[in-house]
């Protein structure tokens, strides 16, 4: 039980500090990193809380996917130009009473969860669920998500495709005049159409790409 | 008191599986570069030991001895994190690794999506070290190869899914039990050989080494790097191929089953037949290493989008509808 705390306020302490140290930390690149840290260190706990599951799905999707993309974005902005001057610039000072009743918002958002956890235990019971009994986690997500849920499941589905095919159609344009590679056209090429034969005259020399 | 022996036996028990990891990264390097010269009719390193068999002890002992040269413009902690961060990751996926019914270091119920983890953070340390060396070979190494990784984890994911979906467990032991009668390479053989090639490109293996493409990038993204911190990459980069031959091997071969089910081949310890098909696998990538000349930027991203990934997918449908169709689901 011991060795269990430990552990469990070593990945918390890394999740926060680190989820402090994105806001707080001076480039951008090394924000990102700090996002990756706390994603590690959130799914370490999830893992700890015996949600194995939704661990190894934050690490593949969030770590593996979308943090890579995000770094690649953040690379590629021009780190030297943009120092982070905090409250003392005249342009992020705007934000700040944006930035204030969004987390105001979400602060009392959370109060609501909690408060509804604590006063109301039922809405949380877990004798409801199937989390006590033999089968493992990934086997009871499995019964929820593809039985109860099985509509709300697809539908996320189709969002995220709707979505991406969105952003597909969005940013596509057919530009013209560009030459294009045909793989069929490669390999179906002959030794007729590449290689000509001419007979050369002296003095005169053949033409060639006319 | 309890609590230190629980730790130093797992510590044992580490160290037993991470030395020997460590050596066959050596080993694997030279039979790598022999199989690669004798395919060109060379003769490869000979000269240290028999058959040249210490040459890579000789290396590391040159890489050692080298100094560490960071470059000045260099975002140092960085720079110097990322070789950690690719051996560390290329040494941590060992763990689920099964090498007989028993013998596995941790029998987690989601080793498979452990190992696909593991191995798609590996990415990172190319990342880091590509950004943090602050020149231009490095950071377009890096960039190459986040999109080429990110691209063929896809295709690997979509394939690890049809494996799972004859076995129904994520567990890499149920995985290799559920072989016992037919390994999977048989009824799933196209899959197989994706799998092999998107190994290659995960890996950044010729003929999809784009990242440190030495005619166009110098050496990528280890362009910046020297001495010990570059050996680090390469053992990272080299325990990373080893990982996913026994990827493979656990995932279509049957992993530490043996070929035959009869009484002389059931005495050899599981663990050998893991090995043997782990060096099939590498014999295999060495192969590929010699014949196949590397791919330009364009075709690699059209292979892994347009032909792997629909292909998987729509195997994906059709082993599900074979098993559903013929009641073969496996349940619980």
């Amino acid at each position: 039980m011991i060795a269990h705390a430990i552990f469990f306020y070593v990945f918390s302490i890394i999740a926060v500090i680190s989820a402090i140290m994105v806001t707080a930390s001076k480039n951008t690149v090394h924000s990102v990193f700090f996002l990756i840290l706390d994603f590690i260190s959130i799914s370490c706990l999830f893992i700890m809380i015996g949600a194995e599951f939704l661990g190894m799905i934050m690490l593949i999707v969030y770590v593996g996917a979308v943090a890579v993309l995000f770094l690649f974005v953040v690379m590629m902005l021009n780190v030297a130009q943009q120092k982070n001057q905090w409250f003392a610039a005249k342009d992020s000072s705007k934000h700040i009473p944006v930035g204030l009743i969004i987390s105001t918002l979400i602060f009392f958002e959370i109060i609501i969860v909690i408060g509804g956890w604590k006063y109301k235990p039922e809405i949380f019971d877990i004798n409801n669920s199937i989390a006590q009994t033999s089968i493992s986690n990934t086997h009871s997500l499995g019964q929820i998500l593809y039985t109860d849920y099985i509509h709300v499941f697809q539908i996320s589905g189709m969002i995220l495709l709707v979505a991406m095919v969105g952003a597909i159609v969005l940013t596509f344009r057919q530009r013209s005049g560009v030459k294009r590679q045909s793989y069929i056209k490669q390999i179906s090429r002959e030794r007729t159409e590449g290689v000509e034969v001419l007979e050369v005259q002296s003095n005169k020399g053949v033409k060639i790409d006319d | 008191m309890e609590y230190l022996n629980i730790v130093f036996q797992e510590v044992y028990k580490i160290l037993f599986l991470l030395v020997p990891v460590l050596v066959s990264v050596a080993m694997i390097v030279w039979l790598d570069r022999r199989v690669w010269a004798f395919v060109q009719k060379r003769q490869g390193p000979n000269v240290v030991g028999p058959f040249g068999l210490l040459q890579s002890l000789a290396d590391a002992l040159k890489y050692i001895f080298k100094e560490i040269i960071i470059p000045s413009s260099s975002n140092k902690v960085i720079f110097i994190l990322a070789p950690i961060v690719t051996m560390t990751l290329a040494l941590i996926a060992w763990a689920v690794i099964p090498f007989s019914a028993t013998q596995v270091l941790a029998d987690i119920n989601v080793g498979i999506l452990y190992l696909f983890a593991v191995s798609s953070l590996g990415v990172y340390g190319i990342i880091m070290g590509g950004w943090a060396s602050n020149s231009k070979y490095p950071f377009l190494g890096a960039i190459r190869s986040a999109a080429q990784m990110v691209s063929y984890e896809v295709s690997i994911g979509v394939i690890i899914i049809n494996v799972l979906l004859c076995v129904g467990s994520l567990n890499l032991n149920d995985i290799v039990i559920a072989q016992q009668n037919l390994w999977f390479v048989i009824p799933l053989f196209p899959m197989f050989v994706i799998f092999f090639i998107s190994a290659l490109a995960e890996t950044n293996r010729p003929p999809f080494d784009l990242p440190e493409a030495e005619a166009e990038l110098v050496a990528g993204y280890q362009t910046e790097y020297s001495g010990m911190m570059y050996a680090m990459f390469w053992l990272g980069e080299y325990a990373n191929i080893l990982l996913m031959c026994a990827m493979g091997a656990i995932l279509f071969l049957g992993g530490w089953l043996s070929p035959i089910d009869i009484y002389p081949f059931t005495l050899v310890p599981g663990a050998i037949w893991l090995i043997l098909k782990i060096l099939l696998l590498f014999f295999l990538f060495a192969l590929v290493k010699a014949i196949v000349p590397r791919y330009r930027y364009d075709q690699l991203m059209r292979l892994g989008w347009k032909v792997f990934l629909p292909f998987s997918l729509t195997w994906v449908v059709l082993t599900a509808s074979y098993l559903f169709y013929f009641n073969l689901l496996p349940t619980n």
